[in-house]
């Protein structure tokens, strides 16, 4: 049941050959027989999901079932579940029992499906390989001495392990597509505002974006036309119409414009990786696709424009975690101001702590002209580049990922090549506009990943090349050895 | 201008952040070493460049000012480290 992909197993369940108690009692004892090797769970909640799918099946028994009711999802452990531990994969929100739904989590409530669990993060989502977690690090299925890649490395490993079908992710410089490359599967981080972040943990407000882990680009497509949409609980969701994905998948792509920047195909790419998708840019001029070179001149300015926004906005958001209303507050405080101190010394780890300061440091009196403004500026020009490139081509192809996943430990003590590994990830936050990952092959028995980036709203047209590509290959559908049984 | 150990100490006051005294060193480092690579900015012309605040260049969005949430707060103060009789409890603030 594991290896059908979601659109498979509504349709099973549409047919009555299996009920959602035995497919969301499936995916529960493949977690409970795989997880102790991944760690890519925080919470399961195991009783919770077998009440869910009992009241699933009694709603398609009576004919009330949407295309999800009664199917298995994982939360990332970012979007609030009410009544469920929701810890943001840090020591502050250890204690944090959320009192209400993300809106995310009650659009697919609402749907009908099925929450397995919360899943593992790196803290606060900062951090490209999930070593940051409080909970510990969650490894890659292909090779558990590697890392899934991050900040949603749970959900990742998860979704490619098969212990969900499919899980949500938030992508604030590349949470999604990036882990979604190290681990072999589809993931897609939508446009700014598309999807609403209302009880979505805040990282950094203006790039932060929920999205999905699927194998495959159709399962996304189904999942996202419920969990998209205008909310006005979210003072920058975007009020346009949610079209139906699954609709445009089988579009003809003859015709289709797709551009090479130029600049993501240069120096500290891996050789394997730009080949791999010269392979799959020649099946797109098989299926009628038509190449230009096009060129994104600021790209090389993404990494260090992001690490001024990004802890700028960080140390803004994580100021309200204070040891006052809610989580961690440290032992024995000796006035207010030590309380401050302690608990968010105590409950915060070290990257985090490494962002605060950063974002202090670049919003402080005297800074924040040389910083903040500068870098605002040129988040404009690197938007510009994305909408004159959007003038001439239709969608945009590059790597996810300079190479495939790196072992754990290996980059933990030197956070800078960390930050720079998401450099072809990170200019499409700073734009706004949509980017999915694919997967297109395997270097030394680890996924490659290959990027397709869009103009804003167009997730249907990313949906679209992508499963025709899926079509005709079945990178998407390989599950690690050690997992399939 | 590098940054120095007391700089850090500074800055995590502000940020009302404990930095135990061995680790200050190992962050005075990685921000040296993360504003250096910040510093590729300056080399970039923003002249007559309109900063951007929102990646859609929209505004915020108004709503109108009614009262439109429920009034739960014993069941959020269920998360406070210490509350009592509706209110939030910290270390005495005045003597």
């Amino acid at each position: 049941m594991f290896k059908n992909t979601l659109a498979e197993l509504s349709r099973a369940l549409d047919a009555k050959k299996i009920s959602s108690v035995e497919l969301t009692e499936h995916f529960l004892n493949r977690i409970n027989q795989y997880d102790k090797q991944l760690n890519s769970f925080i919470t399961v909640t195991a009783e919770q999901a077998l009440k869910q799918a009992k009241i699933a099946d009694d709603q398609r028994a009576k004919g009330n079932a949407t295309p999800l009711t009664g199917l298995p999802i994982a939360q990332k452990d970012i979007f609030c579940t009410d009544g469920i531990k929701t810890s943001c994969g840090s020591k502050m929100l250890d204690n944090f029992i959320a009192p209400y739904n993300s809106t995310v989590v009650q659009n697919l409530n609402n749907a009908g499906m099925i929450l397995l669990g919360k899943t593992n993060m790196d803290e606060f989502a900062m951090g490209s390989s999930n070593e940051n977690s409080f909970y510990g690090p969650v490894k890659n299925p292909w090779d558990l001495a590697y890392v899934p890649g991050g900040s949603s490395g749970g959900s990742a490993a998860a979704v490619a392990a098969r212990l969900a079908p499919i899980a949500t992710g938030t992508d604030t410089g590349g949470s999604i597509r990036q882990p979604a490359a190290f681990c072999g599967i589809s993931g897609l981080k939508p446009t700014y505002g598309r999807v609403s972040r209302y009880g979505m943990i805040a990282f950094a407000s203006s790039l932060d974006q929920g999205g999905l882990f699927a194998a495959s680009a159709e399962d996304i497509a189904m999942v996202l036309n419920a969990m998209a949409g205008f909310d006005k609980m979210d003072s920058t969701s975007v009020n346009e119409p949610v079209p139906d994905y699954t609709k445009t998948l089988n579009d003809d792509l003859t015709g289709l414009k797709i551009g090479l920047p130029e600049e993501y195909f240069g120096e500290g790419l891996d050789p394997a990786i730009a080949t791999a998708i010269d392979n799959a840019v020649k099946q797109y001029e098989k299926l009628g696709a038509t190449i230009h070179k096009i060129q994104l001149p600021n790209t090389k300015h993404a990494v260090p424009v992001y690490y001024v926004v990004a802890p700028a906005e960080c140390s803004s958001n994580l100021s309200r975690y204070d040891g006052v209303r809610f989580g961690y507050r440290c032992q024995n405080p000796k006035d207010l101001l030590d309380m401050y101190c302690r608990s968010r010394g105590e409950g915060f780890g070290a990257e985090v702590k490494r962002r605060i300061l950063t974002g202090t440091y670049a919003l402080s009196a005297g800074y924040y002209d040389a910083y903040y403004l500068k870098a605002q500026k040129i988040r404009r020009l690197i938007r510009d580049d994305f909408v004159q490139a959007f003038e001439k081509v239709d969608v945009i192809i590059g790597p996810t990922a300079p190479t495939v996943a790196f072992k754990i430990g290996e980059k933990a003590s030197d956070p800078i090549s960390m930050y720079l590994s998401d450099i072809y990830t990170i200019a499409v936050n700073l734009a706004g506009i949509p980017g999915l990952s694919i997967p297109v092959g395997f270097n030394q028995g680890l996924p490659m990943g290959m990027q397709l980036i869009g103009n804003y709203f167009n997730e249907g047209k990313l949906l679209n090349v992508a499963h025709k590509y899926q079509q005709g290959t079945d990178w998407h559908l390989r599950v690690p050895g050690e997992f399939e049984k | 201008m590098a940054l120095t150990e007391k700089d850090i100490t500074k800055i995590a006051h502000l940020a009302r952040l404990e930095i135990v005294e061995a680790d200050i060193p190992v962050y005075t480092n990685n921000l040296i070493n993360l504003l250096n690579l910040i510093a590729e900015m300056n080399a970039v012309d923003t002249n007559n460049i309109e900063p951007m605040a929102h990646p859609l260049d929209k505004p915020q969005r108004l709503r109108p000012d009614v009262i439109s949430e429920q009034n739960l707060r014993d069941y959020f103060q269920k998360n406070a480290p210490l509350a009592e009789a509706g209110l939030y409890l910290v270390p005495k603030v005045i003597e």
